[in-house]
């Protein structure tokens, strides 16, 4: 069973890992990271998605012995100090979220957007989240606090 | 008592403010306030079912029908329980002598065939997905993994797929009994007398498509025992019916049960359901004495979580010459799937008194056959019934529109209940308590451009340009706040529809709030703290609401059909009017007053004419130490209060569509979508718009894009999120949204409910859109979802 080494919010974890094991799985069933869910099989849904390296990778499409000697970012990592990430606190404001489910992978999808493009349109953020599936907000409120994190953010967009 | 206690008196007071948003002002009933629940689940530390993780804790995986209909001639699974980490393989036989049969709660009618419902089955599966056998594993791959070594020989049986074919003597049966599940009619009026003679007929077939309601969260099921007493954790909207109805299926004492909803990831009534999974979990706790969890992959979810819709409607209109509506007949063959799940036979009920919409009409008859295939159950399904009755009425509305070259408005503004007519006792039975179909539309009109957009359509067709305009219309009404009791036990439902509230002043002067109601989404810790601190004069963030946990949540009917606020909200608010009596009670006691002398004003009891006081705070401690209590007051301020509405809620609104049809294409795209609701008073602004746009997203999603597939043999194709297209956020408009405000007058607040009112009334509205750019086209009618192709087709 390989062993591999990875650091996940800012901790490092040494774990030996069947090959075929999931990252998110990893993340969920392993390490306690509960804040990234599964809402699908395919991909699709996007609610698993965390940064890995800085960028937004659905992690239930990524094997836990492709992140080793990686360095992930959960949604529970986002916060500092307490504080909210501006992108979390853009969607507290504009009630992007309802039941939540989707809501880390989403936050995360929307820093990343803003990694690419710290400005966007409507248009760029509507296709910039289509990798990210909400059944409850109907997206106009997603798409609105996008914006605000974006204007918080301001133009030196910081990655976590 | 002085006035100001009164229940009654809150809601005049809600009803004078208006519609309060200003987040500076003191009442916190109106104001648009971010959510208590955001920063948990924005910050991962949301406890979702999946999440709970216990000491030997054992994974579950159940082996799936692949066929629809198929005799089991055998299940071997000896080479499962040799793989490793499996602790335990069943299979339907090996737990037949202790599984009992799912429940249906809802036996319409006196002919209702309700057939034996194995949590797996024993000797034939009836749909695909239909649990066969279930692993249990020390880890949730092993357990996938011993799924592949379970054999099963199937002797494949024809599938039963078209409803009106289900119902002919030639037909393969579903069920010894037959495939025909139930008959429920009514009539009103002099049905044959209004379709004698009359000037004008439309008669209409609609299709409503089979949906996957999808919730983001997977449904899971965590399940422990102590050998004595049980706990299960489910993602369900349910915990207090679950409780009961486990009780009764699995023969587990309801006093030694307990059911945890925790935080649950939308539901949309696909969790208002008592499942397979959640009974054999505890099944499974029992025989082994260990924790069970069972986590489903989507996949296993579109297959095996019940399906919404699915119903042939036989619809035809009779009206005079200038439009006005003589008579209504609705015949209906609702497709019930294999088996009669919780509320399944209900859903097509629940529409049967909304297809005559808003209008007025004098006769009205309705004819619903539940008809048995195998396919995966229905059941509730947002909307639940209403989304398919107001379909089917709004679209023919616009045909009598066509028939007669009328404006669909103008068509509409000659039958529906004017503002001054309420209460109105309608065509169906129900009483509409208010309401005021003007004002909605003609805010809906204003915020539209309706004019200039109708000249735009007027002009593209002169020119004939290949991208059409079309302008759809949805004026709709729905039945919220469900529901009284007594009309539940003459509808034949097992259970009743009030609702529980309890109100605890703690020690230290913060309120904890217990409800039954059991929110998946919907903000109730947010706006139940708004109503509190209204009614106690407390502050918002002093007010903690507790929800779906059976042990401390001892009362409910949970979250369904818009009923929450509507009911859940008015339990609370007496809940809090009794802790008040009891408060003043102490306070007359320690100043030495008449209880008359009070007066309660923004959290404290004051003697009038005097400077002497207590605050509501004060008067927790003395009554938490109880050291000096007045005769007949017990210690500590907390009531308990149930609420059972007199009578239903009735949102409306306008919504109107306008849409982009590429002739050539077939592509359509929603240019402006503009919604104006009336849910009555609005507790919270910002919970409302979310419900709106949520709502629309899944009404316009049943419009244009989502569809339950099942090909000749009966296989469900679209098992993935990849095949099964929810919109993205690129498939979707920004919404305009806007309210008038017409309070309910059955219920104190004036609130009538928002969750379902945007689903119900988007799907004609967007439908009725595309049909209007095409009748140039010679196109009267197309079959949802309008995808590119079947639009395309239609035009040819």
């Amino acid at each position: 069973m390989p062993r591999i080494a990875v650091t996940v919010d800012g901790i490092r974890y040494e774990e030996d890992v069947e090959p075929r094991l999931l990252l998110v799985h990893l993340l969920r069933d392993r390490l306690g990271k509960t804040g990234t869910p599964v809402g699908c099989d395919t991909s699709n849904c996007g609610a698993c998605t965390v940064m890995l390296d800085g960028k937004s990778v659905k992690s239930c499409s990524v094997l836990a012995v492709q992140a080793d000697g990686s360095d992930v970012v959960t949604v529970e990592g986002l916060s500092a100090n307490g504080d909210m990430h501006p992108m979390q606190r853009a969607f507290h404001e504009e009630h992007a979220l309802q039941c939540g489910y989707c809501t880390p992978g989403m936050v995360m999808a929307a820093i990343d957007l803003l990694r690419e493009d710290p400005d966007p349109s409507e248009e760029a953020i509507r296709k910039g989240l289509e990798g990210n599936l909400c059944r409850c907000t109907g997206y106009c409120n997603i798409v609105r606090a996008v914006r605000r994190g974006a204007q918080s953010m301001g133009q030196a967009v910081t990655t976590p | 008592m002085t006035e100001e206690l009164d229940a009654g008196l809150v809601a005049q007071q809600i009803a004078e403010s208006g519609q309060v948003s200003e987040p500076e002002g003191k009442r916190e009933v109106g104001k648009a306030r971010r959510r208590k629940e955001d920063s948990r689940l924005l910050t991962g530390r949301t406890t979702w079912t999946d999440n709970i993780q216990l000491p030997g804790l054992l994974h579950v995986a159940f082996k799936r029908s692949p066929m629809a209909h198929a005799r089991i001639a055998g299940v071997d699974v000896s080479a499962a329980r040799d793989m490793p980490g499996v602790v335990a393989v069943f299979s339907g036989q090996d737990v037949a002598d202790e599984q009992g049969s799912l429940p249906c709660a809802w036996p319409v009618s006196d002919d209702i065939v309700i057939p034996d419902h194995p949590p797996m089955a024993v000797s034939e599966v009836r749909y695909p997905g239909e649990a066969v056998a279930c692993v249990v594993a020390t880890d949730r791959y092993l357990a996938a993994d011993a799924l592949d070594a379970i054999d099963v020989d199937y002797e494949p049986l024809p599938p039963v797929l078209d409803m009106t074919e289900a119902l002919t003597e030639a037909s393969p049966k579903v069920h010894e009994s037959g495939n025909r599940a139930f008959t429920w009619n009514f009539a009103q009026g002099d049905i044959e007398a209004a379709f004698r003679d009359a000037p004008v007929l439309i008669d209409r077939t609609y299709v409503q498509q089979r949906l996957i309601p999808t919730a983001m969260e997977p449904r899971a099921v965590t399940a422990t025992t102590d050998g004595e007493s049980f706990t299960l954790w489910s993602s369900t909207q349910i915990p207090h019916v679950l409780r009961v109805m486990l009780a009764l299926t699995t023969g587990i004492p309801e006093h030694r049960l307990r059911v945890i909803a925790p935080d649950v990831g939308g539901g949309f009534g696909s969790k208002l359901q008592v499942t397979a999974e959640e009974v054999l979990c505890l099944l499974l706790t029992r025989r082994l004495g260990k924790p069970v969890k069972w986590t489903e992959s989507r996949s296993e979810g579109n297959l095996t979580v019940h399906h919404g819709r699915d119903q042939i409607q036989h619809i035809a209109l009779a009206a005079e010459a200038d439009g006005r509506i003589r008579g209504l007949k609705v015949e209906l063959l609702a497709d019930m799937g294999a088996y009669l799940m919780l509320v399944t036979p209900g859903v097509p009920l629940l529409g049967a008194f909304m297809f005559n919409g808003i209008y007025k009409m004098d006769a009205y008859s309705f004819d619903c056959t539940g008809v048995f295939t195998t396919k995966m159950p229905t059941d509730a399904y947002r909307g639940a019934g209403r989304p398919e009755a107001t379909y089917a009425i709004e679209r023919v509305m616009d045909e009598l529109a066509a028939e007669l070259n009328l404006d669909p408005i103008e068509v509409r503004r000659r039958n529906w209940i004017r503002h001054e007519e309420f209460p109105y006792t309608t065509v169906a039975g129900l009483t509409y308590d208010s309401g005021n179909y003007e004002a909605a539309t003609e805010k809906a009109l204003s915020l539209f451009g309706y004019d200039k957009l109708r000249a735009e359509q007027s002009d593209r067709r002169d020119r004939g340009e290949p991208v059409q305009l079309g302008i759809g219309v949805s004026t709709y009404t729905e039945m919220c706040g469900l529901a009284p009791s007594r009309v539940l036990g003459s509808l034949s439902y097992g259970a009743g529809g009030w609702e529980h509230g309890s109100v605890r002043m703690l020690p230290t002067g913060k309120v904890e709030v217990v409800t039954g109601t059991s929110p998946h989404g919907q903000g109730h810790e947010t706006a139940w703290s708004q109503i509190v601190a209204d009614a106690l004069g407390v502050p918002f963030d002093d007010i903690a609401v507790v929800h779906g946990d059976t042990a401390i949540s001892h009362k409910g009917m949970d979250t369904y059909g818009s009923r929450s606020l509507v009911v859940g909200g008015m339990a609370v608010l007496q809940a809090c009017e009794k802790v008040k009596e009891k408060a003043r009670k102490l306070a007359a006691h320690m100043l030495e007053c008449s209880p008359d002398d009070l007066e309660f004003v923004e959290g404290t009891f004051r003697v009038k004419g005097t400077g002497s006081s207590k605050t509501i705070q004060e008067l927790a401690l003395a009554a938490f130490a109880a050291h000096d209590l007045p005769e007949g007051v017990e210690p500590r301020l907390d009531a308990d209060a149930t609420f059972d509405p007199e009578n239903f809620s009735f949102p409306h609104g306008t919504h109107l569509c306008a849409i982009e049809v590429d002739t050539e294409t077939g592509m359509a795209r929603i240019r402006k979508y503009v919604a104006v609701d009336d849910v009555g008073h609005v507790v919270n602004p910002l919970i409302v718009e979310g419900q709106v746009h949520g709502g629309l997203a899944q009404g316009i999603a049943q419009a244009l894009y989502e569809e339950a597939v099942h090909d000749a043999e009966g296989n469900l194709l679209t098992t993935t999120m990849a095949d099964y297209l929810l919109p993205s956020a690129a498939d979707l408009p920004d919404f305009v949204t806007d309210r008038t405000e017409t309070p309910a007058t059955s219920n104190p607040l004036g609130v009538k409910g928002v969750g379902e009112a945007g689903t119900i009334a988007s799907t004609p509205a967007v439908v009725n859109a595309i049909v209007d750019a095409l009748r140039p086209h010679g196109v009267h009618d197309i079959q949802m979802p309008c995808t590119p192709e079947r639009i395309w087709r239609a035009i040819r």
